[in-house]
């Protein structure tokens, strides 16, 4: 077998509650040792989604294989539940000393008590707090309690973890550490990882592959490169960070190249398109360029524009900056960037991309898409 | 005032003195309630988590009716216990009424449904995702209403108190099946109503006396307990 083993496939997933179907994934492949995201608004379906997995709940259409084989039974469901272990976005810690919360599931599998010393011992090093080891749960701070529920989790050397948004309630530096020390441990031991998230930045940080969640659906799965810089459709676009999306007829095309009207502007775009066809266009913030100097000269982009600036926000490290040039375009600048070329709103600039940063669809491509995954 | 006074005068002596009949009264009392108590845990709490744990319909109405049986009267108790014990009576074959295996049964259904409810409570109080935590560490079913009991440990242990807090001071259902028979099945609340009736009420005040303390040294040790499990 080749590196890249299937470990689990879900087929014909589906939930219904209510009379509506708030889980619908006609086909899941997780493959050993990767670490697939989910991002999607709230109510999009993950946390569905992982517990469905999970055998958490009940009841579901649709068949689960571990390893090529399929979970059914009640006996196989226990069998399977425990190859995985889960951390919820609450700690969801028991009323015990931290280490006696990481040793719980290990005894729920009868371990042996020195064997189980042994692990705790390993996890509490590895998440940095061996100090803790008899500090009631209670009284730990966030982060401390977040930590314990990943160790307890790891303890248990699942073949596959899932985890449901496990950062979202920590304050920003304290998320920062623990997902580095996160990223640092799923890479050391290889383990295969579904991580739920509405934060496309922490997918990006830690996954390989990217599926975008939406209503229950799948929209798009894929590396984590081509589902942010080739959304399949405005949704997927607007969700992985694309700000610019526009709408616009093709009105010349030359071999792998097309030029788009929109709002009496040209953009030129590398892709292939009909002439007289509607296209989607999309433009990552990052890859817009602002200059004040308005001659056209020096520049190697293809798409240059003259535009007014109608909004600046800040956005912490850097500043979205909206402009108007035919089209709204909205470009991210560092706070820097920002103070040396004196920007303010009303002023006129000048806004550049390359032809290969536009992320073409087709009107209506994206909607089939949907059905295809 | 003179009479308060000679009641508590007597009253200690008759405690420090061991008073035969007032021992054997005070360890009937705690015998029949604690078995009571104990018989009740064990329906209360594994009725109470199972209701707790499970979805079906009508469920609001066991709930509510657990609650309402929270604080049934014992004089209602002591009636349907003595018409279900009664010589004629459904159960009369077993022989028991005016037995302190009657009262046991009497208060053990006043203090099941006090159990039930605050067992049902803590348990729903827990978060709903704990369970799947739980599962999700690959417990078995039974196993997760293990953990579940002992992280409700603390409400469940103020369920004792209340339990047991309930029946030792119940007079009702005692008398009604019990018949306040001397030596046999008197207890502290039962002998206190005949010998206040009778007029006697040094004796009378001893007893009251005995069964304060005896509640609240039975709550001040599940209290310590309590705390010290809060402060780790």
């Amino acid at each position: 077998m080749i590196k890249s083993t299937t470990i689990l496939e879900a087929r014909n997933l589906e939930v219904v509650r209510g009379g509506t179907m708030i889980l619908n994934v006609p086909s899941l492949l997780i493959k050993e040792g990767e670490v697939l995201s989910l991002i999607g608004p709230n109510g999009a379906g993950k946390t569905t989604l992982l517990q469905t997995l999970s055998y958490l709940l009940k009841p579901f259409e649709g068949e689960i294989f571990f390893r090529g084989k399929k979970v059914e039974t009640n006996h196989s469901v226990l069998e399977y539940r425990r190859k995985l272990a889960m951390v919820f976005q609450e700690p969801l810690l028991f009323d015990a000393t931290v280490f006696n919360n990481i040793a719980t599931g290990l005894k729920i599998r009868g371990m042996k008590r020195g064997k189980i010393r042994n692990r705790v011992m390993e996890q509490l090093e590895r998440f940095g707090i061996s100090h803790l080891n008899d500090r009631s749960a209670r009284t730990l701070s966030g982060g401390e309690a977040q930590r314990t529920s990943l160790a307890r989790a790891f303890a248990l050397q699942p073949e596959i973890l899932l985890l449901d948004e496990p950062f979202t309630s920590l304050d920003p530096p304290t998320r920062d550490s623990l997902i580095e020390d996160l990223e640092y441990i799923l890479q050391q031991t290889r383990t295969t990882a579904i991580f739920a998230t509405h934060d496309r930045l922490e997918a990006l940080r830690l996954s390989d592959r990217i599926a975008v969640m939406n209503e229950g659906k799948i929209l798009q799965i894929g590396a984590t490169g081509e589902v942010m810089n080739h959304p399949v459709n405005e949704f997927v676009a607007s969700f992985v960070g694309v700000e610019t999306i526009l709408t616009g007829k093709v009105i010349k095309q030359n071999g792998g190249t097309f030029v788009a009207s929109i709002g009496g502007q040209e953009i030129e775009v590398v892709g292939e398109v009909h002439l007289g066809e509607t296209a989607v266009l999309c433009i990552r913030p990052e890859n817009v360029t602002l200059s004040i100097h308005l001659s056209k000269e020096s520049i190697s982009a293809r798409n240059v524009f003259q535009g007014r600036i109608v909004k600046i926000t800040p956005l912490g490290f850097y500043q979205k900056v909206q402009l108007h040039c035919g089209f709204l375009l909205v470009a991210y600048i560092t706070n820097h960037s920002l103070e040396e070329l004196s920007l303010v709103e009303g002023k006129e600039v000048r806004a550049s991309f390359k032809a290969t940063a536009v992320t073409v669809m087709r009107r209506g491509r994206g909607e089939k898409e949907k059905e295809l995954v | 005032m003179d009479l308060i006074l000679e009641g508590i005068k007597k009253a200690f002596w008759l405690i420090v003195t061991f008073d035969p009949e007032v021992m054997g009264i005070t360890f009937l009392s705690l015998q029949v309630s604690g078995l009571a108590t104990l018989i009740s845990l064990f329906i209360g709490i594994s009725t109470g988590v199972t209701v707790a744990l499970s979805r079906f319909p009508g469920k609001r109405i066991v709930v509510s009716l657990i609650n309402t049986g929270m604080g049934l009267p014992p004089v209602v108790v002591g009636l349907f216990v003595t018409i279900f014990l009664w010589r004629n009576g459904p159960l009369g074959f077993f022989g028991i009424l005016y037995t302190p295996t009657a009262m046991i049964l009497a208060q053990t259904v006043i203090a099941t449904p006090i159990v039930m409810g605050i067992t049902l409570a803590a348990i729903q109080q827990l978060p709903q995702k704990l369970r799947l935590q739980i599962l999700a560490l690959g417990a078995t079913r039974l196993q997760m209403v293990w953990i579940l009991i002992k992280e409700a440990k603390l409400p469940l242990l103020a369920a004792v108190m209340a339990g047991f807090g309930g029946v030792i001071s119940e007079v009702g259902a005692s008398i009604m099946v019990g018949g306040n028979i001397k030596g046999y099945s008197r207890v502290l609340t039962t002998a206190t109503v005949m010998e206040t009736s009778r007029g006697n009420f040094d004796i009378a005040i001893a007893l009251g006396i005995i069964l304060l303390l005896l509640a609240y040294f039975i709550n001040l040790i599940l209290t310590q307990i309590q705390q010290k499990t809060r402060v780790r």
